[in-house]
């Protein structure tokens, strides 16, 4: 029993990972209808970034966390939101208007031109970290296995947390939100009401990358170990949890996503690590065989 | 009953609490023009959904009666087998065509059948043998005639998509014949028709009443055109028939006349429903 | 962008302007990446500074853009339109394309003679994308499935020629069949969960199976040998002839009684693929007039209708990705017996997206235009061979910039599959 609330404790903080990265999915299907397929290497970016940034406040002598922390999230965000943009701006703006499979094509393309960005600037190799935080408490000692929470999860999930809150806060009552909503619902129709639409999808995808960024932010401190690949099992492994939680659903990016990360602690702990993304991905085609439209999405209702 | 191609019987379909069609019973018989008419919302569609696999009935039965005399009940069929075992066939108010495909080839595709057939599920088609050869070339003698028929011959490789609205209306009409069906059920086939147009949907359909042996099945909005060909009138309101019968009865039933144009007022109003 | 360009009408101011605006960009992008860099060393990781790098990467783009707009329409408009007007892009129609496919053939028989045995070899390596991209275009291209996970195919089929050829020794007219059957069955395993799905859920699962089936290729040492993959593939032979030193009879050089020369197998290897390729390719148009392909295209069009008409959507969904399942076997065959090795590196998602690229470029209805997406993605990467590092980084970019310019691939006119008139000359 013991042995299982650890697990879902760490599952958990994978989950919130996970989660992060697909609202940025589903918050972009829903506003222009395309998986961008680059989103998971956006979220490496993220990664690299925040790395950086950690060392980067050792050289600048920061050493006081809760600072280095902000410091290193808001680096991390601005930065990757500008890579978020500017892949919105040439890679998919240019074909708005043709047929589906071009901006898919083309979000390949911007995935693999990131990729190899990345792995020639800083090299090919696998990046370790000093830990940043050492410390854990202990939950309760009873039993044959002591369950901890690391402080790092603690911070992973309250973070997690309240940039659900700011987050859906924005979404509901701020004027972009409401911008975006309508785009959502019909982007020709909100043009002609005076939203401007350039601006809005280019918003959802500075949003979806910033919390990418968080994400990258959270695997440096977690892993302490990143490379410029992690990108594509964990962009796969997101859109599962969006596509699990409902495309479209905010919330549901983030149930979705802990689930997954439930699903895949469980897997490794219970069955084995190498098929852990085996199990993630038949979860997946099970979901979108019984309720395609996820857990809290709204079932598409085709008119004959 | 004798006689009718199609009976349906305490149709009944219900969307959680809605109730679209409630407990409507008619016949279609062959050789007939059988309109289903009503206000917006009356279920009209729904019952057309039903009828060919696109909603499965919350009860009721669909029985349709085949040529050699053998009854088949549609309410639990497939969609595509309703089209394909049942020979029930239809058009679309929205209109459904293969727009990246040329006039000829959506004649082809609704020949599918018997062509796949021919071919040896491809294999004799791949060999070049004289069997498919011989089908393609009587499918294309078939989908030519129609084309003839409703004057599309000249653009038959053209882009479906490119033809004009009344133009892929009547192509829309015609992939349905060239696909042989018992029973053929038009959704709308007159929206967005001008008069002209109207007249050779009309003179259209009477060729088909008399040169097949088949039953037609439409919905319509128009009542220019539902009076002026159908033989056989069923009104629908709020999901329930209010009046069944031949057109003149149909056009003098108050409950019709109310159901259209509400309750009289108080001065005498000469109505006629709906026409023009 | 290109695609969107405006007249030149735009002041100088403007054009200063947006320069402006794309250097800061651009600095902002290279800032975190370009400017600093991780540096492994004995006592961990530390950063290393490269400010040149973020002012080169700023004022380039500066100036890059800046004459871009200054010049608009003019030059790169210009560039654009001569290349368009090149006859085989401007109204490719039929009887262009007949005469193509004919050169192209005709070019293809004689292609070794003209240049060394690297040609023929990277050659090769084209024609066995272009077998893939036939098969993947029947899956995306005519019944409109989108499919990412197809490497897993061409994975199954190399896999399973290579155990069938060391387990049970057959030859490899027997293997290929036999691996084509297998991929196929493998087709129809993933078609039934995804009949239900449309677009973009399609391509996630099929993602995901292309993932599952490398994961387990990995893992399951006992079949598959692991990451280390299998070794020892029989290579294949001329009616028994090997292809190897010796003078005796056994091997093709001894029995022609020429010098031994590695060419002989390269350029064998290279007939053999244009067969299949050749095979492939007339396979394809062939079906495309039969009723089955013209179903696979109305199901793409309008499933909704199809049912209509009394076409099963299932079997036609089944049998697209069964007949592309079954070319990407013979691939994955051919590709096992030329390298004599496979390993689970060569199956992963890239290979997936390269052939979709292959597809989706080429203009998902012409196969001549997968024969020049096939010849532009794999066959000029190869040249890039010796800037390994930048090959990729290359490739994604060509692959944006491409689909930017053509969205709707390189040779877009879909040839019809039956006409009532015959064609007027154009």
């Amino acid at each position: 029993m013991d042995y299982f609330l650890q697990q879902l404790v760490n599952g958990i903080s994978l989950g919130a990972i996970y989660g992060l990265i697909a609202i940025g999915y589903t918050m972009v299907y829903g506003i222009i209808g395309m998986i961008n397929f680059a989103h998971g290497d956006i979220y490496m970016i993220g990664a690299f970034v925040s790395l950086i940034g950690f060392l980067l406040m050792n050289v600048l002598g920061i050493t006081y966390i809760p600072l280095a922390i902000l410091c290193v999230l808001v680096f991390a965000m601005a930065f990757t939101a500008v890579y978020g943009w500017t892949v919105e701006r040439l890679a998919y703006r240019p074909l708005r208007g043709a047929p589906r499979l071009a901006p898919l094509i083309s979000a390949i393309g911007a995935s693999i031109v990131l990729q190899n960005f990345v792995q020639i600037s800083q090299g090919a190799r696998v990046k370790p970290m000093q830990p940043i935080f050492q410390g854990t408490f202990s939950v309760s000692t009873g039993g044959n296995f002591d369950i901890t929470i690391s402080y790092l999860q603690v911070i992973v999930v309250v973070l997690t947390v309240l940039l659900m809150l700011a987050f859906t806060f924005l979404i509901t009552c701020t004027s972009f939100g409401r911008a975006q909503r309508a785009t959502e619902q019909d982007r020709m129709m909100a043009s002609l009401l005076g939203v401007n639409v350039d601006r809005t999808i280019s918003g959802t995808f500075v949003m979806g990358a910033s919390l990418a960024a968080v994400a990258g932010f959270m695997v440096t401190l977690y892993y302490g170990v990143i490379d410029f690949y992690i990108g594509f099992l964990a962009g796969i492994k997101a859109f599962t949890a969006a596509v699990l939680g409902g495309i479209g659903s905010i919330p549901g990016a983030m149930l979705g996503g802990l689930l997954i990360g439930l699903i895949e602690a469980m897997w490794s702990a219970y069955f084995s690590t190498a098929y852990k993304d085996v199990a993630v991905f038949a979860v997946l085609v099970l979901v979108l065989i019984f309720r395609p439209s996820g857990l809290l999405g709204r079932p598409e209702v085709e008119k004959v | 009953m004798t006689g009718s191609l199609l009976c349906i019987e305490d149709l009944t379909m219900r969307f959680g609490g809605l109730t679209a069609v409630d407990d409507l019973s008619f016949n279609v018989a062959p050789n007939e023009i059988t309109a289903i008419i009503g206000p917006n919302g009356a279920g009209k569609t729904t019952v057309f959904n039903c009828l060919t696999g696109f909603y499965r009935p919350t009860s009721g039965k669909l029985k349709l009666t085949q040529p050699n005399g053998k009854k088949i009940s549609l309410e639990r069929m497939n969609g595509y087998a309703i089209a394909r075992h049942a020979r029930v066939v239809r058009t679309f108010q929205n209109i459904r065509l293969f727009a990246g495909m040329s006039v000829l080839e959506n004649l082809m595709i609704a020949q599918h059948v018997p062509l796949m057939r021919a071919s040896l599920y491809s294999i004799g088609g791949l060999l070049g043998l004289a069997r498919y050869q011989r089908a393609e070339r009587e499918a294309v003698e078939l989908a030519s005639y129609w084309l003839e028929k409703v004057n599309l011959i000249e653009s038959a490789d053209e882009a479906a998509g490119s033809l004009s609205y009344g133009a892929r209306r009547r192509l829309e009409i015609a992939r349905a014949m060239c696909a042989s069906p018992l029973l053929l059920c038009l959704d709308e086939p007159a929206a967005g028709l001008n008069p002209h147009e109207d007249m050779e949907l009309c003179e259209l359909l009477a060729d088909i009443r008399r040169e097949y042996n088949i039953a037609i099945l439409l919905i319509e909005h128009d009542m220019g055109i539902v009076m002026r060909i159908s033989d056989h009138i069923v009104v629908l309101d709020h999901g329930a028939c209010i009046a069944d019968g031949k057109p003149a009865e149909v056009r003098a039933n108050p409950a019709v006349i109310r159901a259209y144009l509400g309750e009289p007022a108080e001065d005498d109003v000469q109505v006629q429903a709906g026409g023009e | 962008m290109a695609g969107n360009y405006a007249p030149s009408t735009s002041s100088f101011a403007i054009a200063l302007r947006e320069a402006g605006i794309a250097g800061f960009v651009a600095v902002l992008l290279a800032v975190p990446l370009l400017g600093f860099r991780l540096v492994d060393s004995a006592q961990g990781l530390s950063l290393d500074y490269r400010v040149p790098w973020v002012i080169f990467a700023g004022v380039g783009v500066f100036c890059a853009r800046l004459i871009l707009n200054l010049t608009g329409s003019s030059i790169v408009g210009g560039v654009q339109r001569s290349v368009s007007q090149i006859a085989i892009f401007k109204r490719f129609n039929g009887d262009w394309e007949r005469i193509i496919g004919w050169v192209l053939i005709g070019l293809a028989f004689v292609l070794p003679f003209l240049g060394d045995r690297n040609l023929a070899d990277r050659a090769t390596l084209v024609l066995i994308y272009v077998m893939l991209g036939t098969g993947l275009s029947i899956v995306v291209g005519l019944a409109g499935l989108l499919d990412l996970g197809y490497v897993a195919f061409y994975a199954v089929g190399a896999y399973c020629y290579a155990i069938l050829a060391l387990t049970f020794g057959f030859s490899f007219w027997i293997c290929l069949p036999l691996a084509g059957l297998f991929a196929a069955s493998f087709g129809i395993l993933l078609g039934f969960p995804v009949l239900r799905l449309r677009g973009d859920y399609l391509a996630i699962v099929t993602l995901g199976f292309g993932e599952i089936v490398r994961i387990l290729l990995i893992n399951w040492q006992n079949l598959t040998g692991g990451p280390d993959g299998i070794i020892g593939i029989p290579r294949p032979t001329l009616f028994g002839l090997e292809f190897r030193i010796g003078d005796d009879a056994g091997s093709f050089a001894g029995f022609f009684g020429i010098p031994f020369s590695p060419a002989h197998r390269i350029f064998f290897l290279y007939y053999l693929a244009l067969t299949l390729v050749l095979i492939t390719v007339f396979f394809v148009q062939r079906i495309r007039r039969l009723p089955i392909g013209r179903a696979w295209e109305a199901l793409r069009e309008d499933e909704i209708a199809c049912r209509s008409l009394g076409l099963n959507p299932t079997t036609i969904k089944l049998s697209a990705f069964a007949l592309g399942a079954s070319f990407a076997g013979f691939a994955g065959s051919f590709f096992a017996t030329r390298q004599g090795f496979i390993s689970p590196e060569s199956f992963t998602f890239i290979e997936s997206a390269i052939i979709l690229a292959v597809v989706v470029l080429g203009g998902m209805g012409s196969l001549i235009g997968i024969v020049f997406a096939a010849i532009l993605l794999v066959g000029l990467p190869e040249w890039f061979r010796e800037l390994e590092q930048f090959r990729m980084l290359a490739f994604g970019t060509v692959m944006v910039l491409v689909v930017i310019w053509r969205p709707h691939g390189l040779l877009s006119k879909r040839a019809l599959s039956v006409r009532l008139n015959q064609q007027a000359s154009q």
